[in-house]
């Protein structure tokens, strides 16, 4: 008997956004019609905020400014650690300072349209607007931007644009951009506005009455486990690429804190949508940690190829030209190696998957520079990619002057996220949810340089200015620590922590984490089929089952125990999978990063279905074996027509 | 290969070396990931696993370092998780050791107490500009020499190599990073002289050594932060003091 896949809920709907006003009025008019709190009453309130990256570091910083009490949680040992610090190319902004007919409404319909279809137009507008701000804030606060020799800021084009809209700084602009955020978080540090937490780890929402009211953390360094109460939780905590075990995520990134609030009653908003960059560095064993990408634009110059018969083990420098397949060239004509990311990064997989794949275990392709240094020599080369040609070798130990590099896809964002309205709120009253975390703007794909302005915009903009509504009938009825809800939360983090100690299994929990992601990789990554998707349902029950049966962790519970932190990521991870997979098993169509292979154009480009597929899909959670609750959020367009991607 | 790894349990209880053999190292791993697979085995022995800090392992996150053979981040002037083992040989026995200095207390193994650095932010290692007020990131011209300088003082991780390299465990290098990227900006005027005596201050607060120019720091600095930083924090601070603008709390 096959069980139901899901059942169907409730539609669900955002009710903030002032429709009532054409698009480009409603933050406004938002911003208007949301009632405010009183200086002298924010002193009252605290906002406890989990996360430190770009959206939680921003939004911590700027409540303290307004006066709000806020508590902040991060697990690494300081803020500036978080893993926003490691996006590379840059950040977008409508300033249109090179003239070149760039606007708020060009930068919306980018974005709407590069995420093909799948967000909400009010908050993608609401971005577009509040992107210049961001620029002028980072500039006062110190962000060392490139300059031109006028002293005015550069700027430089970026994939799914026609303009140049790009704010970076080198390769470091995440960096930059976080220090700045970090910077004004300490500030206000010092200020007595901040009380900060190290080292410590969300383990569960506390909901009273209905109402986000505090969480359960775990101190990593005692291993104590305590409660903070307050008047309204934010979590900024970031995406879940380590689903998969090797993405360019940083290794202790995690979905635990969105998890654990999805469990106590936070819808889950398109799981399935994640994004997948072609040009990594491949794995080069078992032993591998995390993958480490490279920017796309190498693309440009090199040329992607493998050898045409399988298994030929032959260096790449003796296999010769009539017996190479150049197979971006040969498929894409007219857009040769340049097409974009998903279609590089699905031929790939297709190319390996036949077994013509190069480099240890057979997952990676060519790219060959080697007609670029002939036709424009080595020293521009160097030039344009000397940077990237130098980590390439320090990680591989390989020189890609001589040798072809060897590159293959990997996760590296995920576009799904705790469900939020127009005010970032959950399905939770006062748990607001910001940055990667959250679902809220990229659709089904997000374009390059749009993370940073996310984060950026939902911490300094537009949460400090959507809370006060919430807050403005705070402060709450205080919650006593012997609270039914606080003792019940406390006492389940607890007995999650003993029993991962007492299992004392044969296997480790990173033998279940690779295995997890190897599935997810293999059944819910590039390429997406029902067969394939009901292959990983049957299989992720079982893994669960041995994980809490046969699971190894070491050490105790009363110290620094970095083994048990991941055994109880791993198990968030195990279950997320599964919601990942039913969500891309229940969208029968193709859409940005989610492939469905049976939903294609006859060209192998990803094929729309709006008639039946242009909603959002919140999933409520249900208890293990229950299948879980879909509530779909119908999408309407207004402003941007609904039309077929096309790349030819 | 043979591993001799600083072992403490706590910051109460005493540590000591301890010797690990590993077989099968590839050239390719990273050095993590040679210490992830021998975690592994200690886990499937029952033993307590080796406790480090890391993160983005792409050099930038600034959680990783090591005291590799006595040299912060290993023999290659690059973080401890960009160091891969092809710098070293078969047979070869490695020293692996927590940062050291007073103002780093060990938590556990080779995990240290970082939060010093964040306390000399805190006490001025910023510009004063509330979300809201800024005026058009256009109205102040920055010289690109200025603000490519004040990048190349920006690029520190805060990983704290530079305090564990010097023989006076000193944190001036990664102030001085501070204090030259902020000072070299127009954005950063106001405060330049009440920036550098507050945050010298909190760093002497700090159990942290005074600097003598031994320039260490800056030859296992990841990011090769200058030395010239140095200078020019000294030549603010006199200034600043010189001016007496500011209470020296």
């Amino acid at each position: 008997m096959a069980l139901e896949l899901f059942l169907e809920g409730d539609p669900i709907a955002d009710t903030k956004a002032p429709r009532d006003v054409p698009i480009g009025e409603r933050w406004s008019e938002r911003k208007f019609r949301g009632k405010l709190v009183n200086p002298a009453n924010r002193r009252k309130m605290t906002i406890i905020v989990v996360g430190t990256g770009l959206a939680g570091g921003a939004a911590a910083a700027t409540l303290s400014e307004a006066g709000y009490k806020v508590k902040s949680f991060w697990f690494q040992d300081s803020p500036r650690r978080a893993h926003s610090i490691a996006a590379q190319g840059g950040i977008n902004a409508a300033k249109n300072y090179r003239n070149d007919g760039d606007s708020v409404h060009r930068l919306f319909y980018d974005t709407v349209k590069g995420g093909d279809f799948r967000s909400r137009e009010d908050n993608v507008h609401r971005l577009a607007e509040i992107s210049t701000q961001i620029i002028d804030q980072c500039v006062a606060q110190g962000v060392p931007f490139a300059r031109e020799y006028g002293g005015l800021l550069d700027n430089r084009s970026f994939g799914g644009a026609q303009v140049s809209r790009t704010f970076y700084a080198r390769g470091q602009t995440g960096q930059q951009l976080l220090i700045g955020a970090y910077q004004a978080f300490e500030r206000q540090v010092a200020a007595g506005g901040i009380e900060t937490h190290s080292r410590t780890e969300m383990l569960d929402l506390v909901v009273v009455d209905g109402k986000a009211r505090g969480i359960v953390v775990r101190d990593l360094v005692t291993g104590e486990v305590t409660t903070h109460l307050g008047d309204a939780v934010v979590l900024g905590t970031g995406g879940y690429s380590n689903v998969y075990y090797l993405s360019t995520n940083a290794k202790g990134s995690n979905t635990t804190a969105i998890w654990r609030a999805h469990k106590r009653g936070a819808y889950f908003a398109n799981p399935c949508y994640t994004q997948i960059h072609p040009t990594c560095i491949p794995v080069s064993g078992d032993y591998q940690s995390k993958l480490t990408l490279m920017s796309e634009s190498l693309r440009n110059d090199g040329r992607v190829w493998v050898p045409k018969e399988r298994g030929d083990s032959r260096p790449p420098q003796d296999i010769p030209e009539d017996e190479r397949d150049y197979y971006l060239e040969r498929k894409y004509p007219a857009f040769g190696n340049l097409v974009p990311r998903d279609i590089a990064s699905r031929q790939a997989k297709n190319v390996c998957d036949e077994g013509r794949g190069v480099g240890p275990g057979g997952l990676g392709v060519y790219l060959d520079f080697a007609e670029a240094i002939e036709r424009l020599g080595r020293k521009t080369v160097e030039a344009k990619y000397g940077n990237l040609f130098d980590m390439y070798a320090r990680i591989t130990g390989e020189d890609p002057y001589s040798a072809p590099m060897r590159i293959y896809p990997a996760v590296h964002y995920t576009m799904g996220g705790l469900w939020v309205d127009y005010d970032l709120q959950s399905t939770i009253p006062g748990l607001f949810v910001i940055g990667e975390a959250n679902f809220s703007d990229h659709g089904a794909n997000r374009l390059g340089a749009s993370a940073l302005m996310q984060g950026l915009s939902d911490g300094y903009f537009v949460l400090p200015n959507t809370i006060t509504d919430y807050l403005s009938a705070a402060p709450f009825e205080k919650v006593p620590a012997d609270h039914p809800a606080v003792v019940e939360a406390e006492a389940g983090v607890q007995a999650q922590v003993e029993k991962f100690l007492s299992i004392n299994g044969t296997r480790t929990v990173a033998s279940f984490h690779r295995e997890l992601g190897r599935l997810v990789w293999d059944y819910c990554g590039m390429e997406r089929t029902a067969e394939g998707l009901r292959k990983a349902l049957d299989r992720i029950p079982e893994l669960r089952k041995e994980f809490w049966t046969n699971v190894k962790v070491a050490g105790d519970a009363h110290t620094f125990n970095q083994n048990l932190e991941h055994a109880a990521r791993v198990a968030d991870f195990i279950e997320l999978a599964e919601l990942m997979c039913i969500d891309a098993l229940a969208r029968e169509e193709s859409c940005g990063g989610h492939f469905r292979a049976e939903s294609q154009t006859p060209e192998g480009e990803a094929l729309r279905n709006d008639e039946e597929f242009a909603y959002v899909a919140a999933w409520g959670w249900t208890p293990e074996g229950e299948p879980p609750v879909l509530h779909r959020e119908a999408l309407e367009y207004e402003y941007v027509h609904l039309a077929q991607r096309s790349y030819k | 290969m043979t591993l001799r790894v600083w072992r403490q349990p706590s910051p109460q209880v005493k540590g000591k070396m301890a010797n690990y053999h590993l077989t099968d190292v590839s050239p390719d791993m990273s050095f993590l990931e040679m210490l992830d697979v021998l975690n592994e085995q200690l886990i499937l022995d029952g033993e307590d696993p080796i406790a480090f800090d890391h993160d983005c392992r792409e050099g930038i996150c600034g959680s990783c370092g090591l005291m590799i053979n006595g040299i912060a981040h290993g023999p290659e002037q690059t973080t401890t998780c960009q160091l891969h083992m092809r710098s070293f040989s078969d047979g070869d026995t490695i020293d692996i050791e927590p940062w050291r200095s007073g103002g780093f207390p060990v938590v556990k193994d080779l995990v240290v107490d970082r939060s010093a650095f964040d306390r000399i932010i805190s006490a001025g290692g910023f510009i004063s500009a509330p979300t809201g007020t800024a005026p058009d990131a256009h109205a102040t011209p920055v010289p690109k020499v200025d603000a490519d300088a004040a990048f190349d003082a920006a690029t520190c991780i805060g990983c704290g190599a530079c305090v564990a390299a010097c023989p006076n465990g000193s944190a001036m290098l990664f102030t001085a990073a501070k204090v030259t990227h902020l000072g070299l900006l127009p954005q950063g005027q106001p405060e330049r002289d009440s920036r550098v005596v507050r945050m010298v201050a909190q760093q002497d607060a700090e159990d942290f050594g005074g600097c003598t120019n031994i320039g260490e720091c800056s030859a296992v600095c990841p990011k090769g932060i200058s030395m010239e930083t140095i200078s020019r924090l000294n030549h603010d601070l006199l200034g600043a003091l010189r001016a007496n603008a500011v209470p020296t709390s």
